[in-house]
């Protein structure tokens, strides 16, 4: 184990190679479809991984049909309206697993920890079913809906364990000190508790990034089909047409919201993920 | 579904010595507002919860005692149990059922063994950790569909690196074998960091102490590893493998961009589609999702019994 022995330079090269074959592994893909992408349509078959002729042709191919940019919308839509209500319900949720006591406490943990578990294609069928006889069927709210349900016990469990965390006796000083309640959690409490909240509202929105499996079946034209299903659609503008290129491209796109947020909030993502799973 | 039921005396208990430490000196008028509090609160959550889960899942019980077929609803009549002789005695089922155990059982057990030694690299590394971090998160985060698409043209002739390098003569994506390989593959690939990261804050909970006492005593890595580590990490390695289990076999995005199902590739979940979307038969789609739901839970609770009472959630009173 590394941590015993002297850093000498043969570790840290092996360490180092170590490290270049786990990048090296988890970039691949997303460096395929990046150089799928820029190829023109003749060059895209020839199996290179650097593009021989860099094209921007399939870009401006994809953003001139409504068909991606209106699905880029319902997603970025939905995913954002189905995080901001995830995480404000999963937050009241959270704050009184983490204070209160009240019975039905467990019984709400419990609850949450079954829809995580639970597989989602059998809800499929009777929201399917439900959706049409409500009318949600092809709408925004029936996809809102079920992701709200499945990123919900996400929010809860992330958040309670972050809330654990918060010194609350600084409440009780600051109201010591004069503040009134509001005041108190205002000034005091929200800002220690904003990192787990914005924490949770990467997980979820990633979580409804991700989405294909509601998304293909609980919609049926443009007014809600996300990107990802209008991807596994695509068929290129005429059928004798390749849509390979298009489809990387479209990909790349989608992928980018992604990448930035990875960049920027690495720690967090990796504590909201730990803490929410392992401690509870 | 059965939840864990609390027990009133102990909560009782725990309102008067929690309100008294926390809040204000117990007052029975206090533990009331607090429970009123609590309730309110949670709520929109279980509201929410319970009604998009519950009350689908119990009309999909109700829809599969049915022959219900929406390109002829007016043949809908209730069956009985038929359906799901149907559906048991049939053997594209049975295939799904199969495909759907081969890839659950071998890529978490590839991921298992993957997922910690990346846990190893991401928590012991000495150079570039913040980096290995970074890159191990984008599978994670990236779109299931758009890697799928990545290998799924990595793996065509033509457009693919690797199919042009490992298999220049064969269309691997339309044999089965290999291509239950690329679907594993594939889902290995992007579900590896989850479980990493689920180790590594296990790995955590390791006392350093502990292993340098075990290190002076002589023992060895691999020792210090099976005697030291794995008991600590228990509850971490359950919640891994319990989560990473559930979730292969729901295994979907994959399959249908990279097979569509074709060649017995299906699995249950896609199945489960095919059946609802390409054939509308809401009566046969909706046993299959029963079926699902039930494996679901016998998975579960055999995890739970395995690996007795360090399931999750069993630790969350203490914890406060």
């Amino acid at each position: 184990m590394a941590a015993f022995g002297e850093v000498t330079t043969g570790r840290k090269w092996r360490w180092g190679l170590l490290d270049a074959a786990v990048i090296a592994f988890a970039l691949f893909p997303v460096l395929w479809i990046v150089s799928l992408s820029f190829k023109t349509p003749a060059t895209i078959a020839d199996g290179n991984f650097i593009p021989r002729e860099w094209t921007l042709e399939n870009y401006q191919n994809i953003f001139e049909t409504a068909l991606f940019t209106r699905s880029l919308i319902n997603s970025i839509g939905i995913a954002l309206i189905s995080t901001a209500i995830a995480v404000v319900l999963g937050m009241m949720a959270a704050y009184a697993v983490a204070r209160l006591d009240f019975p039905g406490k467990r019984a709400l943990i419990g609850v949450s920890l079954l829809i995580a578990m639970f597989p989602q294609i059998s809800l499929v069928t009777p929201l399917f079913e439900l959706w049409r006889d409500l009318r949600l069927f092809d709408t925004w709210p029936g996809l809102i809906l079920p992701y709200i349900t499945f990123a919900l016990p996400l929010a809860i469990y992330t958040q309670s364990a972050f809330f654990r965390q918060i010194p609350w006796d600084l409440e009780k000083a600051a109201k010591m000190d004069g503040a009134t309640q509001a005041q108190a959690f205002r000034r005091v409490i929200a800002p220690l508790a904003a990192p787990g909240v914005v924490t949770t509202a990467i997980l979820v929105f990633i979580f409804c990034w991700n989405d294909f499996l509601f998304a293909v079946s609980l919609t049926s034209t443009e007014a809600s089909r996300t990107a990802p299903v209008a991807l596994s659609f695509f068929t290129g503008d005429s059928q004798f047409e390749d849509p390979t290129g298009s489809i990387s491209a479209a990909a790349v796109v989608i992928t980018i919201p992604i990448i930035i947020f990875v960049l920027l909030f690495q720690r967090r993502i990796v504590s909201g993920l730990t803490s929410g799973a392992v401690k509870g | 579904m059965t939840a864990p039921s609390s027990q009133p005396g102990a909560e009782a208990v725990r309102v008067q010595t929690g309100g008294a430490r926390r809040r204000r000196p117990a007052r029975s008028e206090g533990a009331a507002a607090e429970r009123r509090l609590g309730w309110l609160l949670c709520a929109p959550a279980a509201v929410v919860m319970v009604a998009v889960t519950g009350y689908p899942i119990l009309y999909s019980v109700w829809l599969s005692l049915q022959r219900y077929d929406l390109r002829f609803p007016d043949d809908r009549e209730f069956v009985g149990l038929a359906n799901y002789g149907t559906v048991l005695s049939n053997e594209f089922w049975w295939n799904a059922f199969f495909v759907t155990m081969l890839i659950t059982v071998v890529s978490v057990a590839i991921e298992f063994v993957l997922g910690f030694g990346l846990a190893l690299v991401m928590h012991r590394t000495l150079v570039g950790r913040g980096l290995v971090r970074t890159s191990a998160l984008i599978p994670y985060g990236i779109v299931t569909v758009v890697a799928a698409f990545s290998w799924r043209y990595a793996w065509t002739p033509g457009t693919g690196y690797l199919a042009n390098l490992f298999t220049p003569e064969q269309a691997p994506l339309t044999d089965r074998a290999s291509a239950l390989a690329i679907i594993i593959l594939a889902e290995v690939w992007k579900t590896t960091p989850f479980m990493a990261l689920l180790l590594m804050a296990g790995l955590a909970l390791v006392p350093e102490d502990l292993l340098k006492a075990a290190a002076v005593d002589g023992a060895g890595a691999w020792q210090r590893f099976v005697s030291v580590m794995l008991p600590v990490m228990k509850p971490a390695i359950l919640v891994a493998l319990l989560f990473r289990t559930l979730d292969a076999f729901r295994i979907f995005d994959n399959i249908f961009i990279l097979t569509g199902g074709a060649n017995d590739t299906s699995s249950v979940s896609m199945l489960t589609y095919t059946n609802l979307i390409q054939g509308l038969n809401l009566g046969i789609g909706s046993t299959l999702s029963v079926l699902i739901f039930i494996t679901v839970a016998i998975i579960a609770f055999l995890f739970v019994k395995l690996f007795g009472a360090a399931a999750p959630g069993s630790t969350q009173e203490g914890a406060r």
